[in-house]
């Protein structure tokens, strides 16, 4: 624990902690492009320069200069002030001065410290060095005139994605960031560069010109494009969302996010229900509100009703739901789409118990069926770093492209009841065993086999919790806590046979097999369930409605409200408490506050945000087999929700990074 | 150095590149330098192989050589790393050529040193014999670039020509060697002036002289 001083206040900061750390721990502002708190030092900048004493009589730069014992830093001298300015100086030699026409502007690094540290004005007035524009994708817009080779960007994508894609060619003067060929940036998290980018030339292609940053409100949202439940903020101006950024939340998303969590925004304001629809004879009419609530209460359900519950929505709207199922005298809940019936007696069977910071310090994990790149990109970022640190990984199911490396086992389940001699030696020898369960192993019925493989390990022992079920919805673990789930799954509702049936935003349903049951389908998207409804009730988007979520680690999160929904769409909870009145019930709640009141009340967990308790993993049958050949559930990472696919910008992604479609550059 | 740039990735250069591999005495080779290397370094030899394969370039359109895209691609695979950090390397050291060059690279040392020594001439007479700064003659014989310091200003002016420096250059030796090695004929490489043998001093030691013979403390003397 060295002690120094920094501008005359005296600290200690901790072991191996550099120099701009301690000016930071100081609380002294120390302007930097190339660090970045979670990519490795380049110190390539030279903008963080300070003067510590002793040490040669020059500034020195404090991103890699290690603090120790007894420094004296100054980041307030006549040397430090010349040494930024002169830095600054060379930086802007050959940046160009664009900053009008720049999507940069207002949120750049460069504008904001030359204003702070920089001389004022130029004593450069020989020509600027031009660079060749770089193609990096449908996501990503490039002005490499303006770059300042910091390598953030080249770091990040060789360090945190784990795909070498973009480097710096040439030398001096002449370095060039480029991906290779200039072939598109192609992972799942490759749009974070836009977000590391101190300057403009990295700035995000969907959103070129679209507005400037302080023109945009700002709301805290929640991601829901899969169930890691990244931390977002949604930019909206007027009634349209423009874009979605992370927000810093080291226990979930550190700071990135999916390129489909950022750019399936503009699938917000495409293919939305808007207004109410009737299905007569056969064909969807434009109705209104009072027409359908009259047609659903003709319906006379009575306590034949059930409800669905999609991938996307929140607690709150469940909870209504099942509110107003539960006055009808139904328990006919399900979100489970797709067919799945695994247990849900014991809630922590089904969660990441780990937890996504937990995992980095895993020692050895089996991942069972999850392809995780696609399936939680955030989650196999935090792998790499495990892997990093020396982590084994093994990997049941068919290959796929990892970024840590791992050893396949085999595609089918029933590897898991005889694994090879090493696996269980490295599984059983390790500190922190780690069993993470995806998608499409759940779907084969592999919890009960993975729970008893846990068992023989101890994955569950003092400080640590290793048995993970990696769930693809952002609405399930929220779903499964309200008991949006059956024995037998959504079988159960099929065989109940209801004249009603409710899907809240459910597109992934087969509604073939509820073909005499009323359909009514309370969503935002014109997707598939909507193409099965009797009757459309047009509601709100995840970012036009406040909410509780909660990701796959038991993570309850609160949204807030960024817009409003378009047309005559309505907040979810205010559509089901006015099906209530039409069918005549009582459920008890007039307004959010009182809904999300009642929430609490009955499932207490949801009301206090951060990890929810499920208590201790069940006793596992030891007789448990697993068998089957696992499929991912994703077969398109870049459509998989109906807003994903209502997404321009995603339907491009797809079209040209999955299936190497040819874009043609329009002329500039 | 401004001018470099990586030779465009068409189908043609695919078609002639695409099927590189190792020729069996460079196989050898490349095994030798890769086992140099602690286990899990080997990216290590992306240099030495960079030139290997450069070389072998070379021999086969007998000129100095160069690293077409599916070269560098070949090496990245034999090396199991990413392409991208072998054409960094490509790109950032000027011993490797991007684009194609002729049977001679004659590399004209530009710097202060030889400058002053009259490199100008020397590049005249490069010129003179056709060559144009940047460019590989109609004939393919010369590719004349001008470069940074080599570290031979005590022999300046220099040129290096593949992998043979000549230094204490005059115009007429320049022409003389160019002519040489035109006419197949291999020119005396290193110094060119008379009576020098390497870079000593013409006509004898000129500082610290009474040092030749035995060891003296001039320590007195200062």
């Amino acid at each position: 624990m060295p002690k120094l001083t920094v501008d005359g206040i005296e600290l200690e900061v901790p072991q191996g902690a550099t120099v701009l750390q301690a000016c930071e721990l100081a609380g002294k502002e120390i302007p930097r492009f190339c660090y970045h708190e979670r990519l490795s030092i380049a110190g390539n900048c030279r903008m963080c320069l300070v003067e510590v004493a002793p040490g040669p009589p020059k500034p020195q730069a404090s991103c890699a200069l290690p603090a120790a014992e007894g420094q004296v830093i100054r980041t307030d001298s006549a040397m430090v002030k010349k040494a930024r300015e002169g830095v600054m100086e060379f930086l802007l030699i050959n940046h160009p001065l664009d900053c009008p026409i720049c999507d940069q502007g207002g949120e750049c690094d460069l504008q904001d410290q030359s204003v702070a540290y920089g001389r004022g004005s130029s004593r450069y007035h020989e020509h600027k060095r031009a660079v060749t524009e770089k193609y990096m994708g449908p996501l990503i817009k490039t002005t490499m005139t303006r770059c300042i080779h910091c390598t953030r960007c080249v770091r990040f994508s060789e360090e945190v994605a784990g795909v070498d894609e973009i480097g710096a060619l040439y030398r001096g003067e002449n370095t060039q960031i480029t991906t290779y060929l200039e072939r598109a940036a192609f992972h799942e998290m490759s749009a974070n560069v836009i977000d590391l980018c101190p300057v403009g030339a990295l700035t995000s292609r969907p959103y070129a010109f679209e507005a400037r940053p302080w023109e945009l409100k700002k709301t805290l949202g929640i991601d829901v494009s899969d169930a890691c439940g990244a931390n977002i903020r949604l930019d909206s101006r007027g009634r349209e969302v423009l874009r979605i950024l992370p927000r810093v939340n080291d226990d979930v998303n550190e700071e990135w996010i999916s390129d489909k969590a950022r750019y399936q925004v503009d699938g917000l304001t495409r293919r939305r229900l808007d207004a109410v629809w009737l299905r007569r004879d056969g064909k969807l009419e434009k109705a209104s509100w009072d027409e359908a609530f009259k047609a659903i209460a003709r319906v006379k359900p009575g306590a034949s009703i059930a409800a669905v519950a999609g991938d996307m929505v929140d607690c709150e709207t469940m909870f209504a739901a099942k509110a107003l199922l539960g006055a009808l005298g139904s328990t006919l809940l399900e979100g489970r789409q797709t067919g799945m019936d695994y247990d849900t007696s014991n809630l922590a069977a089904v969660n990441f118990n780990s937890t996504f910071a937990g995992i980095e310090t895993a020692d050895a994990i089996l991942i069972v069926g999850s392809q995780v790149r696609t399936e939680a990109p955030l989650v196999n970022v935090r792998l790499r770093k495990a892997v990093k640190r020396g982590a084994k990984v093994f990997l049941v199911g068919p290959e796929w492209e990892t970024t840590f490396g791992g050893e396949f086992l085999g595609e089918n389940l029933s590897v898991l009841n005889a694994l090879p001699a090493h696996v269980n030696e490295a599984m059983a020898k390790a500190e922190r065993p780690t069993i993470i369960v995806g998608g499409g192993a759940i779907a084969k019925g592999a919890i009960p086999a993975a729970l008893a493989l846990g068992e023989t390990w101890k994955v569950v022992r003092e400080g640590w919790n290793g048995f993970n079920a990696l769930h693809l919805a952002a609405a399930r673990m929220g779903g499964l806590m309200l008991g949006f789930a059956q024995d037998g799954g959504i079988a159960d509702l099929v065989a109940a046979k209801p004249k009603l049936l409710l899907s809240l935003g459910a597109d992934e349903v087969d509604y073939a097999k509820f073909a005499d049951s009323i359909v009514v389908y309370i969503g935002h998207h014109g997707d598939k369930g909507a193409h099965a409804a009797d009757i459309i009730l047009p509601a709100a988007a995840f970012s036009e409605k406040a909410g509780t979520y909660v990701n796959t680690e038991g993570r309850v999160q609160m949204a807030d409200k960024a817009v409003f929904a378009p047309g005559d769409a309505r907040e979810d909870w205010t559509i089901l408490r006015a099906l209530a009145d039409a069918l005549g019930v009582n459920v008890n709640f007039d307004s959010f506050e009182e809904l999300r009141e009642r929430m609490i009340t009955a499932v207490p967990a949801l009301g206090v945000e951060g990890l929810a308790d499920y208590g201790k993993l069940p006793k596992a049958k030891k007789s448990a087999k697993a068998d089957g050949v696992i499929g991912y559930p994703i077969r398109d990472f870049y459509l998989t929700n109906p807003i994903a696919r209502a997404s321009a910008t995603m339907q491009r992604c797809s079209a040209e990074l999955l299936h190497g479609q040819d874009f043609a550059e329009a002329a500039e | 150095m401004a001018d470099r740039h990586l030779a465009p990735d068409t189908p043609e250069l695919r078609a002639r590149w695409g099927a590189f591999a190792w020729t069996a005495e460079n196989a050898a080779k490349a095994r030798e330098v890769v086992a140099r290397y602690p286990e899990g370094r080997q990216r290590s030899a992306v240099m030495p192989l960079l030139d290997l394969a450069q070389r072998q370039v070379g021999a086969e359109t007998s000129t100095q050589g160069w690293l077409p895209i599916p070269v560098m691609e070949y090496v990245a695979h034999y090396l199991a790393m990413p392409v991208i950090r072998v054409v960094e390397v490509a790109t950032f050291y000027t011993m490797y050529n991007l684009v194609p060059v002729g049977r001679f690279h004659v590399q004209v040392c530009g710097t202060t040193p030889c400058m002053l020594r009259g490199s100008d001439d020397i590049m005249a007479a490069c010129k003179a014999k056709g060559m144009k700064k940047g460019h590989t003659s109609a004939d393919g014989l010369w590719t004349l670039t001008e470069v940074e310091c080599m570290g031979n200003c005590a022999s300046a002016p220099m040129v290096q020509i593949n992998d043979d420096n000549y230094e204490d250059l005059t115009a007429a030796d320049m022409t003389r060697i160019l002519d040489d090695l035109a006419a197949g004929r291999q020119p005396k490489t290193g110094t060119q002036a008379p009576g020098r043998h390497t870079v000593e001093p013409l006509g004898g030691p000129t500082s610290l002289a009474a040092m030749v013979d035995a060891n003296h403390d001039y320590r007195g003397e200062w």
